[in-house]
């Protein structure tokens, strides 16, 4: 496959600075540049891609090849956002001495997948500010479950009771507030440790993984097509970007794309999503300052989207919509009439709502300036999708890498530089608008045709990623392909792993009430974020 | 003021009458699976596309010939159609009132004789009538019932789910199933709880935090499993970190399937956990009007 001439001459150009240290992997799409290098060159190749390219580290994973080559193989995922590709640097790590040096300092964004790979496959790491583990909890044994000799139904003895040690914050009239992992509302579990001073909050710990359900190793047990609706149950409130994303992964590793229909429906889904959860948030945060009169129109216009979900897919949260290859079932005219007539009946209700909100200011006054993330620190820890673009992060895949019936519809993405809780909302409420226009555009150019590509047979031993701009940011899979229809590796990746930290900076100086609208506005995934 | 004062008012009610009337599904909504037992010639297709594990067999010797057992679990159905799409003995209907008060009542089974060429053919034994709930659980019921009375105060647990039941079970707080009209509260602590909604499949990170939840929750307490991982742990099954279903860790009173159960199943489960169904023997458990026997425990 031809690279994109830009990633070529990225290539030609680190190849002459680095010599022969550094070779260059095929790949199946003209997007991805694998570059395989040694160990000692990965701080070296990190900041030459983060400084002189803008790469931004938009993930970090391993993969255990020791039965293979030998070696346990850390990927660091640059996005080059400018030229609409991806690099990807792959360094062997020797079995015998397990130890990776941390970019952490340099890049704070890796901090969590950093702990994640030394949790899952052992590999220490060296330099890192905040070792601890973190996806399993202190009271596992030694056990490196995304290693290949580990068994997935690994019986593990009980708990031992050993308790988290969190980091003291002392001083006159400190104290700590523990809040979790069972929460007072209808929400995942995860524990928040506040050390407050009187109300501001001073620092933040978040202890998360509580739901890991072991996804990530269970992919490497079924087969492809099971992996889609396992997929689909990452997080449940964005099954479908997460199915779609998988299928992007497995369909660009087989060189398949699907047809204009099936990318054309998948688009429309995708926006389904980003209705029912845009403004099922919109109305939380409402809730959560005590104007439930709006949540109740709001809770009542995602009703109506999920009822229509309902009627298009079978789902009322389009599982078992996604297969590889496309889709598994076509919108017939009397669908298409009911999306349509959804589309105009819920901007108008929208409207209505959003006028509701607007003469309320007494909304407005707990929503500005607080849980501010300046775009600063949005930058240096990576926030992606509805958070970045609330501070100042101008991206969104649907538009700078097109995927699915993206480049087919117009539309605009919504970029504020506040970074408070209302600019959050008001990302929501402007996405919002321009997903009424992006299915009226599909609905209008939807081309006539096959749903599905077949894929009979996917070729082993291949990589490539999927990605899609699901509405909470963007969500990347990918997948090292075995013989057999099966995965010898398949990492996901959701925003919200991403996100977290961001929360401890946004909360810092507010007071504790104001948490739950905080939290609300980010409203990250738990389960994406364990899996 | 006026303007939401106006609004509201030009809404009107939008509170569906469920369970008094049928649930508002839309016909092409995939519920629960429904299986021609006497024409079914092969369960092997619908096993191997299963990705949970709702449809499983096992051969065994009987006799000279070999005895094929199938069962079909709603329990670890996650409701996505893909049997009915290699099956034509298999049928998606959507009937979305499942829970059961018995894991037994979500499993059916079927015998037959298996042919030479690996598809079977003669029905040895139908799924049939299934028996009543035995005494001991009916008097254990009716006493929680007169203690809990005709409020209840639940307490939501996600053990470890996707955040699909979460989904769905924050949509009975909305305008339209309105869980408040039936005295149903939702409450912020065990404490104040008599009804334990937990998701699942458990995880090894809140086994123990599930297990204080309930230990948490003064007596008389009821517990309910949610959505197909709740009951069985769903595609996830048991492995190195989940413990599978709810009742590997702490006893249930009634399981709700789905994968996520709508918002009707949710009510349906509940209601039916404090005897708040209204008499309609024939739609009390879809199990019913079916015909289908349970499997052994």
């Amino acid at each position: 496959m031809n690279l994109l001439p830009e990633l070529r001459s990225i290539l030609d150009e680190v190849t002459q600075r680095f010599g022969t240290q550094i070779r260059h992997a095929p790949a199946t799409q003209p997007d991805e540049l694998y570059l395989l290098a040694p160990l000692e060159l990965a701080g070296a190749l990190c900041s030459t891609f983060y400084r002189k390219y803008h790469g931004r580290l938009a993930g970090v994973f391993a993969e255990d090849a020791r039965a293979g080559e030998h070696a346990f193989f850390v990927y660091y995922v640059y996005a080059l956002d400018g030229v609409r590709g991806f690099v990807l640097v792959r360094v062997p790590i020797l079995p015998e001495n397990p130890e990776m040096n941390s970019v952490t300092n340099a890049v704070p964004a890796a901090n969590w997948q950093e702990r994640e790979i030394q949790d899952l496959f052992g590999i220490k790491l060296i330099g890192h500010p905040n070792p601890r583990r973190c996806v399993l909890h202190d009271d596992w044994p030694e056990v490196y479950p995304l290693r290949k000799d580990f068994d997935l139904h690994s019986k593990l003895p009980p708990f031992t009771g050993v308790r988290h040690k969190f980091r003291e914050v002392e001083g006159e009239a400190v104290f700590q507030v523990p809040v979790g992992p069972v929460h007072a509302g209808i929400i995942e579990p995860g524990h928040f440790l506040f050390s407050v001073a009187g109300e501001p909050v001073l620092y933040l710990q978040l202890r998360m993984f509580y739901v890991h359900k072991g996804i990530e190793k269970l992919f490497e047990n079924l087969p492809i097509h099971h992996c889609v609706r396992l997929a689909e149950s990452i997080s449940g409130d964005s099954g479908f970007a997460h199915a779609v994303a998988f299928c992007h992964a497995v369909e660009r590793a087989a060189g398949v794309e699907a047809p204009a229909r099936a990318r054309a429906l998948r688009t429309l889904c995708l926006e389904l999503e980003r209705l029912y959860n845009h403004v099922g948030d919109i109305g939380a945060i409402c809730a959560d300052v005590a104007f439930i009169t709006a949540n109740m129109h709001a809770m009542r216009l995602r009703e109506r989207v999920l009822r229509v979900n309902e009627e298009l897919t079978g789902n009322r949260l389009l599982r078992g919509m996604a297969c590889v290859g496309g889709v598994r079932n076509d919108f017939d005219a009397e669908q298409l009439r009911a999306l349509a007539k959804l589309v105009d009946e819920f901007e108008k209700g929208f409207n209505d709502l959003v006028d509701l909100i607007r003469g309320n200011s007494g909304t407005r006054d707990r929503l500005e300036t607080t849980g501010v993330l300046t775009p600063q620190v949005a930058l240096d820890l990576g926030i992606v999708g509805i958070a970045g673009r609330a501070s100042g992060f101008d991206h969104d895949l649907r538009r700078d890498v097109p995927h699915d019936f993206y480049d087919q519809v117009q539309f605009s993405v919504p970029v504020f530089t506040e970074g408070d809780v209302q600019r959050r909302m008001d990302v929501r409420r402007e996405e919002l608008l321009q997903s009424f226009g992006i299915i009226r555009q599909v609905l209008e150019k939807l081309p006539a045709g096959p749903i599905k590509a077949e894929i009979h047979e996917v070729p082993a031993d291949r990589v490539a990623m999927g990605f899609v701009e699901g509405w909470r940011g963007e969500i990347f899979h990918w997948v090292h392909t075995a013989p057999g229809n099966r995965l010898a590796r398949c990492k996901v990746k959701d925003p919200s792993l991403q996100n977290w930290p961001a929360l401890s900076e946004a909360i810092m100086g507010n007071i504790i009430p104001d948490f739950p609208v905080v939290n609300k506005s980010f409203n990250l995934s738990y389960s994406g974020t364990d899996r | 003021m006026f303007e939401t004062l106006r609004q509201s008012l030009r809404t009107g009610v939008v509170t569906t009458s469920y369970p008094e009337t049928p649930a508002e599904v839309s016909s092409r909504a995939r519920g629960r699976p429904e299986i021609d037992w006497e024409q079914w010639k092969d369960a092997r297709l619908a096993a191997a596309v299963c990705p949970s594990g709702a449809i499983e067999f096992v051969d065994e010797p009987a006799g000279s010939a070999v005895r094929r057992n199938v069962a079909l679990d709603l329990g670890k159905c996650i409701f996505c159609g893909l049997c009915a799409d290699v099956d034509p003995a298999i049928r998606i209907t959507n009937a979305c009132e499942l829970a059961a008060c018995l894991r037994e009542d979500l499993r059916h089974m079927a015998q037959y004789r298996l042919n030479d060429d690996g598809t079977h053919q003669r029905l040895l034994e139908a799924p049939g009538k299934p028996e009543t709930l035995d005494t001991v659980g009916r008097q254990l019921r009716a006493s929680i019932q007169s203690v809990l009375g005709r409020s209840l105060h639940i307490r939501q647990v996600d053990a470890g789910s996707c955040n699909g039941c979460e989904m769905e079970i924050h949509g009975l707080n909305n305008p339209v199933y309105d869980i408040e009209r039936f005295g149903i509260h939702f409450v912020a602590s065990p404490r104040h709880a008599d009804m334990l909604l937990v998701t699942g499949p458990v995880t090894r990170n809140m086994e123990l935090a599930l297990r204080k939840t309930y230990d948490a929750t003064p007596e008389p307490r009821l517990v309910v499993a949610v959505g197909a991982c709740g009951c069985s742990g769903g595609i996830f099954g048991r492995n190195y970190a989940t413990c599978g279903g709810v009742d590997s860790v702490i006893p249930v009173n009634v399981y709700i399937p789905g994968c996520p159960p709508n918002p009707h199943a949710l009510l349906h489960g509940i209601l039916l956990a404090i005897g708040r169904l209204p008499q309609k023997p024939s739609r009390r458990n879809d199990a019913d009007a079916q015909g289908i026997k349970h499997a052994p425990a």
